[in-house]
């Protein structure tokens, strides 16, 4: 098929067509690269639809907040797309997906669809052909969800991809502490306290969450603060409040710095990130440097290129 | 004083009610002394025949029970009062004990003098067997409403049968065996406890509690294993539970002697084995069963037929009355190397029972997937040990060499055939059922029921109204399911690894599939399903282990997915081959809706492959439909397995 009418197929929302596209942006023969620039250019820009992280350690019931979430939202009209993102074994290569909590699909539904990637040699971070997944994703589905694997780089990856970052914790599990200590506290753009149908200890968990906040933003009068969610899936319990919470988010980006400038600075971010994956630190410092090759991605995104094209391009001796 | 012979049984049942009635009488003519009810996969999972889930599944693995008509004509003829039954039922066990009180009832049977045993036990499902339908807090208080009915109306009765047999049959260690079920019966009886219960009556509780073994071929191991086990039960009920009479802290156990061990190729040898096996739970008579199952010799090939019950009904009857091992004491009191290894066993069991109480219990190991990622490592070590040689199987991995054999020549009908029209029938009767009963009566007791289930009350009053109004089994579990909700258990392959004996051949197989990567441009993607309600997820689950270790990329769902769903997922997920698990005997209209599914879905030219227990017939009817490979039990090396699969998928990409 050609990328034109893949990219089409995408835009009707066909499974089948957005499910050849991903697997042809994961593709990383050299010949397959001209067929991935074209589908990425092909895709239509639709500009209403939201991008959101989910992210948390592991064992926090990230997959089944994913679900909930995506049912309210289902539920509620919007169509939805979902990348799940799920560890390669470091000796194989291989990888389990979707061994989680299933994600309630009708299979008849063409408004949902279900995408598990493996992290590759990424470290538990998101997969090189990610962000173009995303892209993809978001031409076909209002609500596209990122479900990242909780370990090592995905919490700031999912940043550069995502216009909203949910970060999920545990009660009684420490995390709180461990978030102050890392500085990701910083990064989230919503907290979510889940299983709060465990009582007394999640309460406590959001209060020491709040507090916590506190402390990070004493003296300043941050233009978004991240709010704190309680949810509990088998209570069916805050997911309507979290949905809220992250439409909000978005109509605040959407009214201090624009959605479409802040995904530009991101894309260019996870470019330099991806161009370092592919071509090692000197590699960046051969094209010029770290804040040259960002500003290089900023340009060429602004002219409407892919950051596919964008990396590819900056790679090319 | 001579010992009396255990109670004899065959686990059995199938196409319809009234087949299975014929079957019992037989069985008990030929000198079976109890009976073993085998359910189908819907009555285990509380559909009704003529539900969706339940096509091509009624009537299989067992009988269908959907109503009280069904639960009459079953034990049509079978004085109730004067039987020994034990029913294979868990998830739904509160029901069909309901429907067993209210057929007696109506036989005129004084219910208090009901004997046998409801299986009862949700935690092993959660872990190999895969009936449970509800998550695990009100499952357990299920048991616990049988529990406490049955010891207060049918005292003669074993509501639970702790589960050990499924454990080893998903790979568990002795130690495992022992250690899980332990946790499990502590599970149960702390649930009970939490429910008020104290004194002599909770003692009473402790002194009910029975197990469900299993038996493999190690059978001097075994010996020891049912002694450590009657020590550590006496000791649980002495020092946790305080229970002062003895007589009370018996440990009770029945057996299926193990099928894993049973193999495919040169199946007669399994006669010998099964023999062998069951010396090892009636050596001892201070740790011998109080009843025994035995398999049938050809299980691995299909459905066993009546002679093949009979011939291990013989088995029984051989050692129980021409043998003299009913006329002496314990063999093996006294014996240092019974003892040793007895404690030696007691001792790792005992501590692991610790590891899973420090986790919170029972439930939170399950929920954790600790237990079961233990259980896939431990059943991945005994499949590296059989493909490696390490460990012996006649006929499998050595003196594989082997004369014609008249058993299972051409013609020669080796296996039981379901009447294709057993399903039909049994939703007629159904639906007949259905159009005469009192319409009010039934939504009155499914009212009463639903207010029981949310309220806390024992639900087993609720049920027996109910069934006596004509509820059907659909109804009573989707009452249930409205208010409990349903559940998924995690399926321990994340956690588990490939053993180190499997490392030399997946260093050879990484290779592969590397090159394959390369042809194809990204990682080979596999998913595995089961469609169908059949939750014996142990053979999936090791094909998917060795499959990500060799470097495939592999979408893994668990149990229970419709064939549209798993169409589904196969087209979202971009794979390559879709490998298809089915153990129920449902395998050809399971695989042939999947495959058409596919289709429908624009995915024809995907590459199907299935396993399950396939006889010939049916998969040369399998690859006619394009399924591109079947597996068998008799395909015990993974690694092979693993090497067709990347030929699929290296094929099938060259023809796309």
């Amino acid at each position: 098929m050609l990328p034109a009418e893949l990219a089409s197929g995408v835009a009707r929302r066909e499974p089948r067509a957005v499910a050849r596209a991903i697997s042809l942006v994961e593709d990383r023969r050299e010949e397959a690269a001209p067929r991935i620039a074209a589908l990425l250019g092909a895709l239509p820009s639709r500009g209403g639809e939201e991008r959101v992280g989910i992210t948390g350690p592991p064992g926090v019931g990230k997959s089944s907040l994913v679900s909930a979430l995506a049912r309210v939202a289902r539920a509620s009209g919007r169509t939805v797309g979902v990348l799940a993102v799920d560890p390669s074994s470091p000796r194989s290569g291989g990888a389990l997906l979707g061994d989680r909590a299933r994600i309630e699909l009708e299979p008849d539904d063409t408004g949902l669809f279900v995408r598990s990637m493996a992290s590759g040699g990424a470290l538990g971070g998101l997969a090189s052909a990610a962000g173009a997944a995303i892209e993809v994703l978001a031409a076909a589905y209002d609500l596209v969800l990122i479900e990242t694997t909780g370990v090592g780089q995905s919490e700031t990856d999912v940043e550069h991809v995502a216009d909203t970052v949910v970060m999920v914790v545990q009660p009684a599990s420490g995390d709180v502490l461990q978030f102050l200590k890392s500085g990701i506290i910083e990064i989230p753009d919503v907290f979510v306290v889940n299983k709060a149908d465990l009582g007394e200890i999640a309460a406590r968990a959001r209060a020491e969450l709040a507090a916590a906040l506190d402390a990070v933003h004493a003296g300043e009068q941050p233009a978004w603060r991240a709010p704190v969610i309680s949810t509990s899936v088998p209570e069916r319990r805050g997911f309507d409040e979290l949905l809220g919470v992250i439409d909000a988010h978005r109509a605040h980006l959407e009214a201090t710095c624009g959605i479409v400038a802040r995904r530009r600075r991101a894309a260019a971010a996870w470019s330099l990130r991806l161009f370092l994956r592919r071509y090692g630190e000197v590699g960046v410092e051969r094209a010029g440097g770290a804040s040259a090759l960002r500003a290089r991605f900023e340009r060429e995104l602004a002219a409407g290129r892919t950051a596919f094209e964008a990396v590819r391009d900056a790679g090319r001796p | 004083m001579a010992d009396q012979p255990w109670i004899m049984r065959t686990y059995s049942g199938h196409s319809t009610p009234k087949a299975s009635n014929e079957l019992y009488r037989a069985n008990l003519a030929r000198g079976q002394t109890g009976l073993s009810v085998a359910f189908d996969l819907p009555t285990q999972l509380g559909y009704d025949s003529d539900a969706p889930e339940a096509r091509g599944e009624v009537g299989r693995t067992g009988v269908p029970i959907c109503h009280l008509g069904d639960m009459r004509a079953l034990f049509d003829g079978i004085a109730l009062e004067r039987m020994n039954t034990s029913m294979t039922i868990n998830a739904t066990a509160a029901w069909l004990l309901a429907l067993y009180v209210a057929a007696a009832e109506e036989q005129g049977a004084s219910v208090a003098k009901l004997r046998g045993t409801t299986q009862n036990d949700i935690i092993k499902e959660y872990l190999s067997r895969g009936t449970y339908i509800f998550p695990p807090a009100p499952s357990l208080r299920l048991i616990a409403d049988v529990i406490l009915f049955a010891v207060r109306e049918i005292p003669d009765f074993n509501p639970t049968n702790v589960c050990s047999y499924h454990l080893q049959e998903a790979g568990a260690t002795p130690e495992q065996e022992i250690a899980y079920a332990l946790s499990t019966a502590i599970a149960v009886l702390d649930a009970v406890r939490a429910r008020g219960v104290e004194g002599g009556e909770f003692a009473q509780v402790f002194g009910r509690l029975s197990f469900f073994l299993n038996s493999s071929i190690r059978f001097v191991d075994e010996v020891c294993k049912e002694r450590a086990f009657t020590e550590l039960w006496d000791r649980l009920g002495r020092e946790r539970y305080e229970v002062a009479e003895p007589a009370l802290r018996r440990f009770r156990y029945g057996v299926q002697v193990n099928s894993l061990g049973l193999t495919e190729q040169q199946p007669e040898n399994n006669i010998v084995r099964i023999a062998f096996e069951m010396l090892g739970v009636t050596l001892s008579r201070r740790a011998r069963a109080r009843a025994v199952q035995l398999p049938a010799w050809n299980e691995a090939l299909g459905l066993p037929r009546p002679w093949d019950q009979q011939l291990s009904l013989r088995t029984q009857q051989i050692l129980a009355f021409e043998t003299d091992l009913l006329e002496h004491g314990d063999l093996f009191d006294g014996s240092r190397v019974v003892e040793a290894r007895s404690r030696e066993i007691a001792e790792a069991a005992w501590a692991e029972v610790e590891a899973v109480l420090a986790q919170g219990g029972a439930v939170a190991a399950v929920e954790s997937g600790y237990i079961k990622e233990r259980l896939v490592a431990a059943n991945a070590a005994r499949l590296a040990a059989i493909e490696s040689g390490a460990r012996v199987v006649v006929g499998v991995n050595r003196y594989t060499e082997s004369a014609p054999s008249p058993l299972t020549a051409a013609g020669a009908g080796v296996i039981l055939e379901i009447d294709p029209e057993a399903e039909r029938e049994q939703i007629e009767r159904l639906r007949a059922w259905r159009a005469e009963r009192d319409a009010g009566a039934v939504a009155r007791a499914l009212g009463a029921l639903r207010e029981a289930a949310a309220s806390g009350e024992n639900v087993m009053p609720a049920s027996i109204a109910a069934a006596k109004a004509g509820v059907t089994t659909g109804e009573w579990a989707g009452a249930l399911r409205e208010v409990f909700g349903e559940y998924r258990a995690p399926t321990g392959v994340g956690g588990a690894r490939s053993p180190a004996l499997a490392e030399d051949r997946l260093a050879a197989l990484r290779e592969e599939v590397s090159a394959l990567e390369q042809v194809l441009g990204r990682r080979p993607r596999l998913l595995i399903g089961k469609p169908g309600l059949d939750g014996h997820s142990n053979g999936a689950e090791q094909i998917a282990l060795r499959a990500r270790d060799a470097g495939f990329e592999v979408v893994y769902q668990g149990i229970r997915s419709s064939p549209s769903e798993l169409a589904r997922s196969a087209v979202d997920e971009g794979v390559h081959l879709v490998g298809l698990s089915v153990l129920s005997g449902a395998h050809l209209p399971l695989v042939r809706e999947v495959l058409a599914k596919l289709r429908e879905r624009g995915a024809g030219d995907l590459p199907v492959v299935a396993g399950g227990i396939i006889p010939e017939g049916d998969a040369e009817a399998l690859r006619e439909l394009g399924v591109a490979r079947v597996f068998t039990p008799k395909d015990f090396d993974l690694s092979r397995i693993l090497t067709e699969l990347v030929a699929v998928v290296k094929s099938a990409h060259a023809a796309g």
